[in-house]
């Protein structure tokens, strides 16, 4: 057993009991950014040695690999659980200024720290029920997170959002079952060979459409999304940022994995149903955005149409287009967790976010304006930053396709995307507060711990922008490795397939 | 005995979609639960029915002798009971809470997070 692998685990929620035995303490917000800390340590060692050596296996209890539980870090899931990390000690530090008391007496930190366990198992398990297993444990997780100060809204967008996430589970639930039923393995490199010898391949494909509406909900792909802007405006603002980084990556990865390893039998039927899907996620998402005039939910709606274009880049298939959607995620997390923690910042410095009735932050608070610019821009793709580059990737291979269409499409969702950030800058940041508020940096209560991760966050953009080669050549070595998984099946089973 | 499971399986389903497709939340709540019911006896179904012996393995053997029933499908299913209990718990009390403070359990009425007039 390694303990590359069970530490990213074992920390948060060793931090999550402690956190919340110390809730009503004062110190309580500074386990959970150590135990983030410690989390982030974790993750970097195990990314090195993914590096070094290639898939990392590890077997629970020494039970040989398709009996057993498995976890497996891929450089995928690597990079996942970093990034996890870093959006997590983000979050943590953000949340010392963000939390109310009352919320962490509540419990609060803890519930953070289990939602990044499960976030972080997710990725890691190596084999199906276990993914439905993390999925509810980041499932309760986020559900006492969403609705803990108990306002109308809240109440009411979590009956929503739990709502439709339990229907999304038990779907899941029944497609495990039924690829038992037809397999008699749920390992994921087991399955991988296995699901090759079905002879019914009809009903294969039956499962998979299962596989993908239950992840579809979780990825908020068109058209199941509308559980996420009828929720993710409601919470803390620490909240929103790590459900609008995570949670929906989640249900990505999880379509990715899937339909790269596992369901490839019938491509021509179920990638083109995720082309189409995708070109309707990018559209729908960014019409819903420039129809909003709240700065949560524009960004709630922002989060739907770039999840289409990591859709986009897995329908394609092609070696180019994987590279574009590994990339895709690993920038978008990072972008997205910051706009909302940015939010939260407009929010506490104006007094609310509707946009029309705010204003007055650029004059004021110039650095925040420079902060949420990269980004903003960032997400609408403008060179040298690295939405740039993952747009590219994605659009380029919509090109070598030569898909004219899909690729105005991804173009056109773009530029639409600068519209609705022009509205957000426009309104919010350039024209004078509505009532003559100040709204300047230095009011501003606990300022160190919010802008810390934001400026943090928009370095890591930076870096990514400008030297997009080490990433890009990460992402081509994962995305080869998704395409040809013999490597992973032989960690895992032993033999070569 | 598969036949008899798969019809009970399929009357599960149909009662959980007509009591969801109400409009009220505690019907939808319990068409979830029967819903999840039919998705644990789906995968018990799955893993093929044998009227066998427990998977015992006999003292001083490698492995179990004769018919054995299989294990793991029964593994799986008492893990999701377990887990869906907790869920549906939590999601009784939520909707306990938002007949408190919303004071309905009308789906079409709950438009306090996307008002009508600005969505």
């Amino acid at each position: 057993m390694s303990w590359y692998l069970t530490l990213p685990l074992i920390i948060p929620f060793a931090t999550a009991i402690v956190a919340f035995l110390m809730r009503g303490h004062a110190a309580g917000k500074w386990v959970s950014v150590a135990g983030s800390s410690a989390a982030l340590l974790a993750a970097a060692a195990l990314m090195q040695i993914v590096l070094a050596q290639g898939v990392l296996v590890g077997q629970m209890g020494q039970w040989a690999a398709p009996f057993g539980i498995t976890l497996a870090a891929d450089l995928l899931s690597a990079v996942m659980v970093l990034i996890t990390a870093i959006t997590g000690l983000a979050v943590a530090i953000y949340a010392l200024g963000d939390i109310e008391e009352r919320h962490a007496k509540l419990g609060y930190h803890a519930l953070f720290q289990i939602l990044l366990a499960g976030v972080t198992g997710a990725f890691l398990t190596g084999d199906l029920f276990n993914l439905y297993v993390w999925f509810e444990v980041m499932l309760i997780a986020s559900f006492g997170l969403l609705i803990l100060n108990g306002d109308k809204a809240q109440i009411d967008g979590g009956v929503k959002y739990v709502a439709l996430n339990l229907i999304s589970t038990i779907l899941f639930l029944t497609g495990i079952g039924l690829l038992y039923g037809m397999t008699g393995t749920l390992n994921f490199a087991d399955l991988a060979v296995k699901v090759d010898q079905v002879e019914n391949e009809a009903l294969l494909t039956v499962v998979a459409m299962m596989f993908m509406v239950a992840f579809g909900v979780k990825a908020a792909v068109f058209p199941l999304f509308f559980w996420l802007p009828a929720a993710y405006h409601t919470p803390s603002f620490s909240v929103s940022a790590v459900f609008a980084g995570l949670l929906t990556k989640v249900g990505v990865y999880a379509l990715i994995r899937m339909f790269t390893m596992i369901f490839d039998h019938d491509i021509g039927y179920t990638h083109t149903i995720l082309l189409w899907v995708a070109c309707f996620t990018m559209v729908t998402g960014v019409l819903g955005a420039a129809a909003q005039s709240d700065f949560r939910k524009i960004l709630s709606f922002h989060i739907i149409s770039q999840i289409g274009y990591m859709i986009l880049g897995l329908a394609l298939m092609t070696p180019l287009a994987i590279v574009g959607a590994v990339f895709y995620l690993v920038h978008h997390i990072i972008v997205k967790a910051n706009l909302f923690l940015i939010a939260g910042i407009a929010k506490r410095l104006t007094g609310s976010t509707e946009v029309f009735q705010i204003g007055g932050l650029y004059k004021s608070s110039p650095l925040l304006a420079v902060l949420f610019l990269i980004p903003a821009f960032s997400l609408a793709g403008f060179p040298p930053l690295s939405g740039f580059w993952a747009k590219y990737i994605i659009v380029k291979a919509t090109l070598d396709l030569e898909m004219w269409l899909v690729a105005f499409i991804a173009l056109a969702v773009g530029l639409m995307t600068i519209y609705s950030m022009t509205k957000i800058w426009a309104e919010a940041f350039w024209k004078p507060h509505p009532d003559g508020r100040d709204p300047a940096l230095r009011t501003l209560q606990n300022r160190r711990a919010l802008l810390l991760p934001v400026a943090g966050l928009s370095l890591l953009t930076v870096v990514i922008g400008l030297m997009p080669e080490p990433f890009v050549v990460f992402a081509e070595r994962s995305a080869a490795q998704l395409l040809d998984p013999s490597a992973y099946i032989t960690a895992v089973l032993g033999t070569t397939p | 005995m598969e036949q008899l499971l798969s019809v009970l399986i399929g009357v599960l389903v149909a009662a959980s979609v007509y009591l969801m497709m109400g409009r009220n939340l505690l019907r939808f709540l319990f068409g979830l639960i029967l819903l999840s019911n039919a998705a644990n006896l789906t995968i018990f179904v799955a893993g093929r029915l044998t009227p066998g012996a427990p998977p015992l393995v006999p003292d001083g053997l490698d492995a179990p002798v004769g018919e054995v029933a299989n294990a793991l499908p029964q593994a799986l299913v008492l893990t999701a009971i377990v887990i869906g209990f907790g869920l549906f718990a939590f999601a009784l009390i939520l909707m306990m809470r938002a007949y408190r403070s919303l004071g309905t359990l009308d789906t079409d009425e709950m438009r306090v997070a996307e008002p009508k007039d600005i969505g």
